[in-house]
């Protein structure tokens, strides 16, 4: 076993081992701050999916962006939130969450089925890309590559998503002002 | 080295894990953040697959646009949380049941 495949191991059990405690948990801080743990797991887990660059942006925009705002909700949504938290009943399998439990158990299946039955390794393209060395190497970075594709080949989607981003400013910015006084 | 599978055996449980928060919690935060887990594992399963195609890098700029759109979706959300807790002093979904006051 290589120290690659021991590194995947420790990344997918944090990972995974985290996102339960998430679903698990009753206090909601520490849902909040193990879904940090969670996402920094993933990180890891891009970088040696070998996209290094998508693993920094996960990192600032996930990590520096969504939680702090998720905290912030959190802690504007004031005591009561707290409180409905605390009143959930205390175990991981209780009436109200079989239905949950079920549904995401049997999802699971489908999931699992498909994917062993995708048989992945073996896709045309796949095998394809591979026969063409179109595959990322291990030793060299493709952030250069990525820089240059996206003022080439993806510049439209990219001012899309850029346009996309004000709206999404000035639409947050109008939803939470403090109303008008006849309103 | 890694291949396919483990990745995607990874994302399969975790977007596991984020349906069943959001079926069972009781917290609009909670649902956001398990909605934030299902999107992690599709992103996770286009940069596995973004591996073989280093000249486009599809699937690695696919990852790029889709982390911005949780990132928008998740201000916008957000903010209409705060909304809902100004006018119900609750983010219960369970109890917010009117679309007009």
């Amino acid at each position: 076993m290589s120290l690659v495949q021991i590194l995947f191991y420790v990344m997918a059990f944090i990972t995974l081992g985290s996102a339960l405690v998430v679903a698990i948990s009753k206090n909601l801080v520490r849902s909040i701050f193990m879904f940090f743990v969670t996402l920094f797991g993933l990180a890891g887990l891009y970088v040696l999916a070998l996209a290094d660059f998508v693993a920094v942006t996960q990192i600032v925009i996930y990590v520096g962006g969504i939680l702090v705002l998720i905290l912030f909700a959190f802690m504007l949504s004031g005591k009561e939130a707290l409180v409905a938290a605390e009143k959930q009943s205390s175990r991981f399998i209780s009436l109200g969450n079989i239905p949950a439990f079920l549904l995401a158990a049997l999802f699971l299946v489908v999931m699992l089925n498909v994917v062993f039955k995708a048989d992945i390794n073996n896709l045309p393209w796949v095998k394809q890309a591979i026969a063409t060395k179109n595959v990322v190497p291990v030793n060299g970075t493709g952030i250069n590559n990525i820089g240059v594709n996206l003022m080439t080949r993806y510049l439209l989607p990219f001012e899309v998503i850029s346009v996309l981003l004000m709206i999404a400013l000035v639409g947050a910015a109008h939803l939470s002002r403090k109303e008008a006084a006849e309103a | 080295m890694i291949n396919l599978n483990d990745f995607m055996l990874v994302s399969v449980v975790l977007f596991c894990i984020g349906l069943f928060i959001i079926v069972s919690k009781k917290n609009a935060i909670m649902i956001l953040i398990g909605i934030e887990l299902m999107l992690n594992a599709a992103i996770l399963n286009l940069v596995a697959f973004g591996k073989y195609d280093r000249i486009n890098n599809g699937g690695q700029m696919f990852a790029l646009f889709a982390i911005v759109l949780a990132a928008a979706t998740t201000a916008v959300a957000l903010a209409i949380i705060l909304n809902v807790y100004r006018r119900y002093k609750t983010i219960n979904p369970d109890k917010i049941n009117q679309l007009k006051d």
